[in-house]
């Protein structure tokens, strides 16, 4: 593996491989002293074109916790605007020698250009709308440390696809895995093509969450609805899409009620009222907080398999 | 001006079939064809193997001067255009200053003029500053030097029904022709970089719908009936787009159209690796619309080819897909591509090619001295082609001051050899002369 672009990049092996890694690093979060030597005189760069907290405070993380030199370098907006080219921006940090650039990007695609121009590892953290596959990896470790292995398993996402990277990664990384998978979105958040798109890749559609939910599904993930999109045109109302597609209490219960061991997930920040009702969001199957734990892990895990040789993970 | 025998070359004859002879140039005028008498004076060009067709005409180019002349020049793009076969070329409207003016429509015909090497003819801005409000001076421009004809806001749609009618209404007085970018802004905003559909969904791009092509076709064409003016369809690059041109022409509505050959040739599918040199407005579609395009141009419904030739900085191509500029180059690859694809395959012939590259487009922008037939006392305004050659592109090897080229790394099938601007020889195999 040089590079994490896209998680169609991973087979269901690589997959495996990762997510046992990450159990390996996930018991190393819980000792005293966390550090590891593993990656000590490598440099990752944290190269953030867009807000982010989690993403990049556990990947920072995962770097200094495996003795990496991690250094940040965030901007807003992109270097178009700033009359440098991409190219020139990443050409300067790679000139500089660096293992590993982790790039988050508001542009889809831009993880995936990068990679064609530098000579480091490349690790998409997010781009645009398109994928956020380590994103995907957390939420499949997370879902199997409740419910096991997800092969055979149901997993609804549920809300605005067309602009969601976290709804992309998942659904390659939850069929990879051998999850039946079912969308949930109004019709105008559906993306482009998602018909001859599901076809092809065995994704079940609807714009019927109480269908969904009555139908007991092993795990629900909430897709957060951005601010932006609301006065869009994408939907007349929040009000009207919460009692649409937010998971509210009385589909909390629905949910309950067809399978009790059902566990909800959200990738955050949530819109609290919105999408998920705080019911939802701290119930005893949300597993909101055990997705940002597990961020850790998953991303030492994959800087692991990027950047160290092929001795013992911990 | 040296006046050249061009000895041994097939040409197209009155009926368009193919006859092989002599052709004599003088003074800038095709003086013989067939047997030429008198030699005298006259330079040889071995025309054995070698087809002598009308000069390419492309009525959508991009010179990017003034403004731009890191990316193009009009020297450089004449360079270019020579080198592809083209002896006149269109020249688009938004540069910086936009040609909205009389003065500046005269300033890019004195540029080309002054390269010397294919006729630059200005198409001037429908709206001022390409702000699709006010008129531009649309009457001054004609009236100017530059005898404007063709009017364009490419790059933009004139979305506004209002502007596009007085515009339709105001060139019918001197039989002008507004050449449209149909791209309904409310559909395709100016983010959407990628045709609408399941690629587009999964690469997480804006996506482009042919609706948004197709409407504005569609009300343009009734506008063109209701003004009784010329309106003319830059790029048509959808089959929905290509159906309302079919009906309007049906109707009998003045609509002519022309398709690039890019859309012609070239898929969505290569937007998969987002490499921004696949970038383009409108942007490539699928199979299914390219075939209906060149059956579009085998039937006629498409009157033209054009390049829509767009040179660009490298550093406006290397950033993220989303930020990079629209565009690709096009002059020089035109007529390999155009032959390679169908005239190779055997779905039309030279003179199904002449009449796309340069009879129709002459006719629709107005120009007189091209597009005409091999017949003495005509300007020797020629091209002369090599069916049998075959080039692999090299963008390295471009006369443009720009390397975004989709077609770098393709071979293609047929070349052209040489080209003749009124009996003096602007290009040989791909060089340009020295002027």
């Amino acid at each position: 593996m040089r590079h994490l672009l896209s998680s169609a990049d991973l087979s269901r092996d690589d997959v495996r491989m990762l997510l046992a890694t990450a159990a390996e690093m996930h018991e190393v979060q819980r000792r005293d002293v966390k550090k590891l030597p593993t990656l000590r005189g490598r440099t990752i760069i944290n190269l953030f074109f867009e807000d982010s907290t989690r993403t990049r405070s556990s990947f920072e993380i995962a770097g200094k916790w495996m003795s990496a030199d991690t250094i940040n370098i965030t901007g807003k907006g992109s270097s178009a605007s700033k009359g440098e080219s991409l190219r020139d921006t990443v050409m300067t940090i790679d000139a500089m020698s660096v293992d590993c650039v982790v790039i988050r990007h508001m542009a889809s695609g831009a993880a995936h250009q990068v990679s064609q121009w530098v000579d480091a590892s490349v690790v998409n953290a997010g781009d645009g709308t398109h994928e956020h596959p380590t994103q995907a990896l957390l939420d499949a470790y997370t879902m199997e440390q409740r419910l096991g292995p997800l092969a055979g398993r149901r997993v609804a996402i549920v809300g605005d696809l067309t602009h969601s990277r976290v709804f992309r990664s998942n659904a390659i990384t939850l069929r990879t895995l051998g999850a039946d998978v079912t969308l949930v979105a109004p019709p105008t958040l559906m993306p482009s093509g998602i018909g001859a798109w599901a076809a092809a890749d065995g994704l079940h559609l609807t714009d019927d969450l109480d269908e969904v939910l009555a139908s007991g599904p092993d795990a629900v993930m909430m897709l957060r609805v951005q601010r932006e999109r609301m006065s869009g045109g994408f939907f007349p109302t929040p009000r009207e899409y919460t009692v649409g597609f937010g998971l509210t209490r009385d589909r909390l219960r629905a949910l309950t009620d067809a399978n009790g061991e059902a566990v909800i997930c959200h990738p955050g920040p949530m819109n609290r009222g919105l999408e998920i009702s705080a019911d939802a969001a701290d119930a005893a199957q949300s597993l909101v907080l055990d997705q940002v734990s597990a961020g850790v892990a998953v991303r030492m895990a994959v800087l692991y398999h990027l950047l160290a040789g092929e001795e013992d993970a911990a | 001006m040296s006046d050249l025998l061009i000895t041994g070359v097939t040409y197209l004859g009155p009926d368009g079939a193919e006859q092989r002879g002599d052709l004599a140039v003088r003074d800038g005028l095709v003086a013989e064809v067939g047997r030429v008498e008198d030699v005298s004076g006259l330079d040889r060009l071995d025309g054995d193997g070698l087809t002598a067709l009308p000069g390419f005409v492309d009525l959508h180019t991009h010179l990017r001067e003034p403004g731009r002349e890191d990316a193009e020049t009009i020297a450089s793009g004449s360079r270019a255009a020579a080198a592809g076969g083209f002896t006149a070329v269109l020249a688009m409207a938004n540069t910086s200053p936009v040609t909205d003016t009389a003065e500046a429509a005269e300033r890019i015909l004195d540029l080309g003029r002054a390269a010397g090497l294919v006729d630059v003819v200005p198409v001037g801005a429908v709206t001022k500053g390409l702000e699709g409000v006010e008129l531009a001076e649309l009457g001054l421009m004609h009236r100017s030097r530059a005898r404007v004809g063709v009017f364009s806001d490419d790059g933009h749609c004139v979305a506004d029904g209002r502007v596009m009618r007085r515009a339709l209404e105001y060139v019918r007085a001197f039989g002008g022709v507004v050449s449209q970018h149909s791209q309904d802004p409310a559909l395709a905003g100016a983010q959407a970089c990628c045709h609408e559909g399941e690629l587009s969904g999964r690469l997480g791009l804006p996506g482009w719908p042919p609706v948004a092509e197709a409407s504005i076709i569609a009300r343009d064409a009734m506008l063109a009936e209701h003004t009784r003016s010329r309106v003319h369809v830059a790029h048509v690059s959808t089959a929905e787009g290509l159906d309302v041109v079919r009906w309007a022409k049906a109707r009998g509505i003045a609509m002519t159209a022309e398709v690039t050959p890019h859309h012609l040739a070239l898929g969505t599918d290569l937007l998969a690796g987002y490499d921004p040199v696949f970038k383009v407005n409108p942007p490539l579609r699928p199979t299914a619309d390219q075939e209906a395009l060149r059956a579009g141009l085998l039937d006629g419904t498409i009157d033209a080819v054009a390049t829509d030739h767009a040179p660009h900085a490298r550093h406006d191509k290397e950033h993220a897909f989303v930020d990079a500029a629209f565009g690709m180059l096009g002059l020089e690859t035109a007529f390999g591509v155009v032959h390679d694809l169908l005239v190779t395959t055997g779905s039309m012939g030279l003179a199904d090619l002449a009449r796309v590259m340069s009879v129709n487009p002459a006719r629709i922008a107005g120009l007189a001295g091209h597009g005409r037939p091999l017949a003495p006392g005509e300007p020797a305004n020629l091209v002369l082609v090599d069916p049998a050659a075959t080039v692999t592109v090299d963008r390295a090897a471009s006369q443009s001051l720009s390397r975004n080229t989709p077609w770098h790394g393709r071979t293609l099938t047929g070349a052209v050899h040489a080209t003749i601007l009124r009996g003096t020889v602007t290009a040989r195999e791909g060089e340009p002369a020295a002027c």
